[in-house]
């Protein structure tokens, strides 16, 4: 694999939700590249007819009783937003 | 005993049980350490001064209180925590720019524990951002050092708790460990460090990095003491569906290593551990041999494997819990005129995240993406199952295993920063533990060139006690002298 192309970098980047400088995209691709390279130890594992694993414990379904409590104040909730108004988080227009 | 910061936790709840001193004193000798001391370390990111001394006098008072109850088994003991724990009110940034100025509304599940157990919070510590690194060099707020050699990294990513504990900044502390962030820094910086079992102790409250693999762990400067603080936490909570239903028997504060077999892996010692880091384990080996412990081989034949499947695995986890931090509920904000919600999101990742994050999202993104999913996150979650019984049939051939923490002892700081995999390389006998999910803790077993080796000791699932009862065999049957701080100023 080597190396990510910056165009491949800034691919995941926007799945991500980063935004990369050109230079971080290149020095990125670089280095994701031979980290890859070093996953690639996975490839030679013979992995036939095995489980995968998500999750090490072996509980399922764990509950509690269904009992209403209180819940976070809305004011706790908005008192460490950016920008609040009108009980709600105020984010830039979404439609235009 | 030298000055109030040099006991260990069990010296000072025993002086604070017998009077010789106050809550008040311990808290202020402390804190006055910390003023000393933090300039050069930057091991605590916020000190909560007033706080602490409120708890500390709240617990003196309690202490006073004729016909009082026992004190809580942590009564005014003063510990440092993690800056990845929340505590109500008080600054909690995961060691990152993007959560500057952060307060959250509640306390962790582990942290209210805390304060019902009476303890003394002095403040919070520096880690690498969101836990993603081994030597606590990736902070938003500076690097943290190494007390017993400034010019050296604590570790990582618990670096800052290390270095507080190490410093006598703390009497304790707490940790938290994915991949090797309690074990590793501990080993570095001369300390006890438990990771306990994966759902042995709450994980509400402690901001998440990859869930299936993220526990909270004591560090201390002895057994005794890391025993102390695990007790105050563990437990079922209603509020964490991954803890354990069961909960957990008391601690008994037995040591031996008679009528135990004592696994040594092999595969660990024969590869790559540094040449002064292996003379120490070997000396260690037949310290424990003489007296009287049952050492066996056991092979865990899957290191590089295991270093793959954790870095794809955690780094998956990593970018699906960090989708959180995206400039809307809490921390910083990026925006521009004319930004879109979108711009707001990416502008506000790209610029608040450090580059460490940025990549360990980007590949956690890249392996969980279409096309990629089954070659990446698919195959080594397979692969994980294969380790976990690997570590399986080497718990049949022995009751706990033995092996280094680190390949190497602290190194200098900026050595591994030039190229990720070199630093992530260093976590080579820990994550395979991690993924396996099974309890351990290192300990001081020797030094190198001056510096402290840490020896793994690795149990079955919820086996804390037995582990903890072989450390302390060890740490009995070794008498080594407590690593001392490099003198300051």
């Amino acid at each position: 694999m080597a190396e990510l192309s910056s165009g491949q970098v800034r691919a995941i980047a926007r799945l991500a939700r980063l935004q990369l400088a050109g230079a971080d995209l290149r020095e990125m691709g670089g280095q994701l590249g031979r980290i890859l390279d070093a996953f690639s130890v996975l490839a030679s594992v013979d992995v036939e007819g095995v489980e995968p694993t998500a999750h090490v414990l072996d509980l399922t379904g764990g509950g509690r009783s269904d009992q209403p409590v209180p819940s976070l104040p809305r004011e706790a909730a908005l008192d460490q937003a950016p920008d609040a108004a009108a009980g709600h988080f105020r984010v830039p227009r979404v439609l235009s | 005993m030298g000055s109030l910061v040099d006991r260990t936790l069990a010296q000072m709840r025993a002086g604070l049980d017998a009077g010789d001193f106050t809550s008040e004193d311990l808290t202020r000798a402390h804190l006055e350490r910390i003023a000393a001391v933090n300039p050069a370390l930057n091991a605590y990111l916020h000190v909560d001064r007033e706080g602490a001394l409120a708890s500390a006098r709240s617990s003196d008072a309690a202490r006073r209180a004729k016909g009082a109850a026992p004190p809580p088994p942590l009564s005014g003991l003063p510990l440092a925590l993690k800056d990845i724990l929340c505590v109500a009110g008080m600054p909690t940034t995961c060691g990152s720019r993007l959560l500057e100025g952060y307060r959250p509304p509640y306390d962790a599940t582990v942290v209210e524990r805390l304060r019902g157990a009476g303890a003394v919070i002095l403040g919070k510590t520096n880690m690498d951002e969101f836990a993603m690194g081994s030597s606590c060099e990736n902070s938003g707020y500076g690097p943290c050092r190494n007390p017993l050699d400034p010019g050296r990294v604590p570790g990582g990513s618990s670096g800052g708790t290390a270095a507080a504990v190490a410093a006598r900044a703390a009497g304790g502390g707490y940790g938290t460990d994915t991949g090797g962030s309690i074990r590793q820094p501990a080993a570095l910086c001369g300390l006890v460090g438990l990771k306990p079992t994966y759902g042995r102790v709450s994980r509400r409250g402690l901001v998440a990095f990859a869930s299936s693999l993220d526990q909270v762990g004591p560090m201390a400067r002895t057994v005794d003491d890391a025993a102390l603080l695990l007790e105050a936490i563990w437990g079922p909570d209603p509020l964490d569906a991954t803890t354990h239903p069961e909960p957990p028997e008391p601690l008994g504060r037995e040591g031996g290593l008679a009528g135990l077999r004592l696994g040594v892996v092999r595969d660990w010692l024969e590869a790559g551990v540094d040449a002064g880091v292996g003379a120490a384990l070997d000396a260690c080996l037949g310290r424990i041999a003489e007296a009287g412990g049952e050492l066996v081989d056991v092979r865990l034949p899957r290191g590089e494997e295991a270093l793959a499947t954790y870095y794809v695995l955690a780094t998956a986890e990593a970018s699906a819990n960090l989708a959180r931090f995206d400039g809307v509920r809490y921390g910083q904000r990026r925006l521009q005129e004319g930004d879109d919600l979108d711009a707001l999101y990416t502008r506000t990742r790209g610029a608040g995240f450090g580059k460490e994050v940025q990549r360990r999202i980007l590949l956690g993104t890249y392996a969980l993406s279409a096309g990629y999913y089954d070659a990446y996150y698919l195959r080594a979650q397979k692969v994980r199952t294969l380790i976990r019984r690997d570590f399986a049939a080497a718990l049949d051939a022995a009751d706990v295993l033995l092996g280094p923490t680190s390949p190497e002892v602290a190194f200098p700081l900026g050595e591994k920063t030039r190229d990720p995999l070199t630093l992530y390389r260093t976590d080579i006998f820990t994550v395979p533990v991690s993924l396996a999910g099974l309890p351990a803790l290192s300990l001081p077993c020797g030094e190198s060139g001056g510096l402290p080796v840490g020896l793994q000791v690795i149990g079955g699932p919820f086996q804390e006690a037995r582990v903890l009862q072989v450390a302390r065999g060890i740490e009995a049957a070794l008498q080594l002298a407590p690593f001392a701080p490099a003198p300051v100023g």
